[in-house]
């Protein structure tokens, strides 16, 4: 799936080829810097973009095409299959109607209950994400952010949907009530089998509460797999530095020794060629300012792509980078993409308030175009299909985000 | 710095477009224009003798004609003259006074919505006083007082009409102040003073512009009351020309050439003023919300 | 050698007709070249804490001292103390006038205290805190910045004034997991090159392992542990404290505290804690026989000391030199 947004000064690609799944009970996590794409992905999946972005792939839920869905039917699905819990969620609530009526809002809207059974699933609904029933008559003014938070994910639930996408759930909340608030949604999980895509820039809180997970970088899933494996193992850089950016306490190795990646996120109208995250990356080869590589299995099982395709293409560790590439991969191969060389590397750690000239030729060469070489690449060595190739940006049969049953 | 300047071209273009996309805007800006230039150019091409009761040559009460394109008053003065001439009373008075209201509303809006406590409870108090009271009974008594004279005008309707600017001022203090970079400037030394003038005065400016744009207008009806009303500079304006055409009946005897330019004029630079005064709102406002 | 001390310190705000004792009582020193966390949940005091040692809130009994001096709130006074203490506020796109360029951000303080060559100082300052070369950033305004340049241009702010304390609030709260370690590295750098001292106010223990000598804990206005990092974070003694930590994504059994936040117009009888305490609640404060104390014996105010301490029954009852 790809997102571009059209704006005026130009088109956005947020989303670059991303293809996920979530399975019922199970709980995918997304990660990535702010500006990677992460929202716009999962407001993608309900068709709640605005009128300028653009949607290509496939959204599959149930089985069925989030896109081609007329108004009806969507609307429907929205409540009822899945629902969003909003980034800032604590301001999207009304704050001059009771949050009692704004949880029975969507139930009574579809019909699925009478004012009286509103009233009872009302209160049974904030008995089970920790709340008394007298707190429907609060206005939220009258709640912490950890209970307006809560309120937010009773609202999800209301017409019992099969996805939750809860977007930074935790971001604005201090530790206390992150925990409260992970807690919850992980009980909710285990015990009534929902499947969740959770969005954060932090990984630990991710890699606790989700089995799998997938790193964004500037509109492309770059890492992705198990989420212990990932978060402990990550392969790709940045997952590296996403992981150790919050540190152990009691990690000697930490103390007195923040870790953290210099540089500024890419501007999206303006990507560096080849691997987006080499003006930043302290392992960038040569060769990553022209060459783009696709996810790879990463977990260090050798061989048999052919067996690791007939399962779900995320249930392995894969990373999209050269340093996961087998030896012969690896070294460069001859150049055969467009694009001209850049004049030299980026000076890592820079900011660009619209500045390195190097970066601006870049991307209009090669960034606009196909991944050069790592299909080809990938291909001469006789490995992988195209199968193993799951993201391939622009694709127009790029792999579907499903809820399979 | 030489960027800087041209941010600030780039910051005027965009206005400029913004402001263009406004329509009645831009008619009012080009009505204003066309009064301007005429009470700019009038004492180029003009002679102010024709204005002097004693010398004026035409006959009384003339409907228009090719000499007198708008007709005669009770002494023989050129109607269109007196427009003229009149043009620059009104306007001047208008701009003048408008100025003073929102220096004055401006100065007691900041300082009310900067310093807590009792001072800003005290000129609240003040500017709620003024709001209440009427106007322009104040504004008569006061010229009254004071005796004629155009500077007399001006500090009556000017004194008279700031009260709704302050508050306006005042609230929007209010929002600036509570801003987090307000607390940062604190923070490295900064005092009132420079809290004022470098943080909340450029974050009003933009509503003190808008607002004035539209005090004009009223000032320029309150001139015209007060003319009509009897308390006039002593020079011809458009109001003093309706109270003249007024007590010589007229209306009564259909000498409409009497009454109906000044009247009209009034009319149309009162539209355009609020027109601009609208339009700037309209571009200035989402920018305070957005930006500010 | 301290440099800045608040010494039993009270603030309170009229809070809906009642008393809200948002700091209750707190001593704490930052010594030269130390950098001290103070950490809590959200509403524990902190930001009040970090306001009133700049003099921005009035203390209602107690004092700040800096250098041994209590600060006097003259306006003259207040200024020259904030050449020597700076702020870097809690959310660096707030704090920066989105009217003023980068430069205009940098130099408004030298220009407040009238210092000379103010374009070397701005171009220093910024140098000094990562945004090199310092001339690029001069014209640029704050919404063509990234969080991470907003926050380093909002630290330079500070530096400009070449002060000897910064006290940051939540520094790097409001940014990304990948920009965070660049700021928090800015902050040990500055203490390596410049001696800065920092009380850097946190609800993340992370960032206090990651750069902090010090830590104090804080529930409900008051501080009730405080010690060496290594210390008080590897082995915590409150069971405050070792909640928080607990509660960290990683830890294998975490203690979420239940119960509405704490609430400063209802500070409880007793010790503050009890009626959130795990200890209290799980039975082990009645096996060591200080139930009772938990619920009726109000804990004194933590003296400052660099040694640790806590403010705990049952922490005392089993190492008396808490
Ligand atoms: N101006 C004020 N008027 C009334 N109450 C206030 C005021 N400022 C703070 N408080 C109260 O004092 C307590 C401490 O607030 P403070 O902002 O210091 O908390 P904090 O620990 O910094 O929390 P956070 O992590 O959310 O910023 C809170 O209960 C707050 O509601
Ligand atoms: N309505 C929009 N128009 C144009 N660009 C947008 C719009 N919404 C988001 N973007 C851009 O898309 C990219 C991804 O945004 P988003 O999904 O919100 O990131 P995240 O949630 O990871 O912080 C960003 O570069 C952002 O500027
Ligand atoms: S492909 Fe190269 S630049 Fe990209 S992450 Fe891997 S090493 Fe770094
Ligand atoms: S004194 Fe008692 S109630 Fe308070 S923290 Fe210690 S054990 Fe818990
Ligand atoms: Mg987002
Ligand atoms: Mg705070």
């Amino acid at each position: 799936m790809a997102v571009t947004y059209r704006s005026a000064a130009g088109d956005v690609p947020a989303v670059r080829g991303v293809s996920l799944e979530v399975a019922e009970g199970e709980a995918l996590g997304l990660a990535g810097e702010s500006g990677s794409g992460k929202s716009t992905l999962a407001m993608a999946l309900l068709r709640l973009l605005p009128k300028s972005a653009r949607v290509t792939g496939e959204i599959l839920l149930d089985g069925e095409d989030v896109l081609r869905m007329n108004w009806g039917r969507l609307r429907a699905v929205r409540w009822a299959s899945a629902s969003v819990v909003f980034q800032g969620a604590q301001h999207a609530l009304n704050p001059v109607r009771r949050v009692g009526e704004q949880i029975a809002e969507p139930l009574l809207v579809h019909g699925m209950a009478t004012q009286a059974e509103a009233r009872t699933r009302v209160a049974g609904l904030l008995e089970q994400v920790g709340l008394p029933a007298w707190r429907a008559r609060s206005y939220p003014h009258e709640l912490s952010g950890g209970q307006r938070q809560r309120v937010m994910i009773a609202m999800a639930l209301a017409c019992s949907p099969r996805l939750i996408i809860a977007d930074e759930p935790t971001t604005a909340l201090d530790v206390m009530i992150q925990a409260q608030v992970l807690t919850l949604v992980r009980s909710l999980i285990a015990d009534r089998g929902i499947g969740l895509i959770m969005i954060s820039h932090d990984l630990s809180v991710l890699a606790a509460t989700c089995d799998r997970l997938a790193v964004m970088y500037a509109g492309r899933v770059v890492e992705a797999g198990p989420a212990r494996e990932v978060f402990t193992g990550a392969r790709h850089p940045y997952g590296r530095a996403l992981a150790e950016a919050f540190p152990t306490v009691g990690d000697p190795s930490s103390r007195m020794a923040p870790r953290g990646l210099g540089g500024d996120p890419p501007d999206p109208m303006r990507l560096p060629g080849g691997c987006s995250f080499h003006p930043r990356c302290p392992a960038a080869l040569p060769s990553c300012a022209w060459r783009q590589v696709e996810l790879w299995p990463a977990d260090g099982v050798a061989g048999d792509p052919a067996g690791h395709a007939a399962g779900s293409t995320q249930a392995r560790h894969t990373a999209a980078c050269v340093h996961v590439l087998p030896e012969p991969e690896r070294s460069e191969p001859e150049r055969t993409g467009p694009g001209t060389p850049e004049p030299g590397m980026p000076e890592a750690g820079m900011p660009e308030a619209g500045m390195p000239e190097a970066e601006e030729a870049g991307p209009e060469a090669a960034g606009g175009q196909e991944v050069p070489n790592a299909p080809s690449a990938a291909n001469a060595s006789g490995a992988p299909d195209a199968a193993d190739i799951p993201d391939d940006p622009g694709a127009p049969d790029a792999r579907p985000a499903k809820e399979s049953a | 710095m030489n960027e800087t300047a041209a941010r600030r071209r780039g910051a005027l273009a965009r206005f400029w477009r913004d402001y263009r996309a406004q329509r009645t805007g831009l008619y009012g800006a080009a009505i204003l224009a066309v009064f301007v230039l005429l009470a700019l150019v009038t004492p180029l091409v003009t002679d102010p003798s024709g204005l002097d009761v004693t010398k004026a040559t035409g006959p009384k009460m003339a409907p228009p004609s090719a000499e007198f394109p708008l007709g005669t008053d009770e002494s023989g003065r050129s109607i269109l003259l007196m427009i003229l001439w009149g043009s620059r009373v009104s306007l001047l008075i208008g701009f003048l006074a408008a100025l003073l209201s929102m220096v004055i509303g401006t100065v007691t809006g900041i300082t009310a919505g900067h310093f807590r406590g009792w001072s800003s409870a005290v000129l609240m108090r003040i500017t709620d006083w003024f709001l209440v009271l009427p106007s322009l009974v104040l504004a008569l008594v006061l010229a009254a007082i004071l005796g004629g004279g155009t500077s007399t005008i001006i500090l009556a309707i000017g004194v008279t009409s700031w009260a709704a600017t302050a508050r306006l001022i005042r609230a929007q203090t209010l929002a600036v102040e509570a801003r987090p970079y307000v607390e940062r400037s604190r923070v490295l030394g900064a005092g009132h003073w420079h809290v004022m003038t470098r943080h909340v005065l450029p974050n009003v400016a933009p509503l003190v512009l808008a607002n004035t744009t539209l005090t004009v207008a009223s000032a320029i009806v309150t001139e015209s009351t007060l003319a009509f009303l009897g308390a006039d500079a002593g020079q011809a304006s458009w109001g003093s020309m309706l109270r003249g055409s007024y007590d010589w009946g007229a209306v009564t005897s259909g000498a409409w050439w009497y009454v109906l330019p000044p009247g009209l004029c009034i009319v149309a630079v009162v539209l355009a003023f609020t027109f601009c005064g609208r339009a700037l709102e309209a571009v200035l406002n989402p920018r305070l919300r957005g930006v500010a | 050698m301290t440099l800045l001390e608040a010494r039993d310190l009270h603030v309170q705000f009229a809070s809906r007709g009642r008393r809200a004792r948002a700091v209750d009582g707190v001593n704490l020193t930052v010594g030269e070249g130390e950098i001290v966390a103070l950490v809590g949940e959200s509403g524990c005091g902190k930001t009040t804490l970090a306001r009133t040692l700049l003099g921005l809130e009035r203390p209602a009994s107690g004092t700040v001292l800096y250098g041994g001096a209590p600060l006097a709130y003259s306006t003259r006074a207040l200024k020259a103390y904030r050449r020597e203490v700076q702020l870097v506020p809690q959310d660096p796109t707030g704090s920066l006038n989105p009217r003023h360029t980068v430069y205009e951000a940098v130099a408004e303080g030298p220009r407040i205290h009238g210092l000379r060559d103010e374009r070397e100082r701005v171009a220093s300052a910024l140098s000094r805190a990562g945004l090199r070369p310092p001339e690029r950033f001069f014209p640029v305004y704050p919404h063509e910045l990234s969080g991470g340049q907003r926050q380093r241009v909002v630290i330079a702010g500070a530096l400009a004034l070449d002060p000897r304390v910064l006290v940051a609030d939540e520094p790097v709260a409001s940014l990304d997991a990948s920009v965070r370690g660049e700021i928090l590295s800015l902050l040990l750098r500055l203490r390596a090159e410049l001696g800065l001292s920092a009380l850097v106010v946190t609800h993340d223990l992370g960032l206090a392992w990651n750069i902090a000598d010090r830590v104090a804990v804080m529930y409900l206005g008051r501080i009730v542990e405080s010690g060496p990092v290594e210390q008080v974070l590897s082995a915590p003694s409150h069971p405050y404290t070792q909640a928080l930590l607990s509660v960290l994504p990683d830890s294998p059994a975490p203690i979420v505290l239940g119960g509405e936040p704490p609430d400063p117009t209802r500070i409880p009888g007793g010790c503050r804690f009890h009626p959130r305490c795990h200890v209290l609640a799980s039975g082990k404060a009645a096996e060591a026989g200080v139930d009772g104390l938990c619920r009726s014996q109000p804990l004194e105010i933590l003296p400052s000391s660099t040694e640790l301490r806590a403010a705990c029954h049952y922490a005392r009852a089993r190492q008396p030199q808490l």
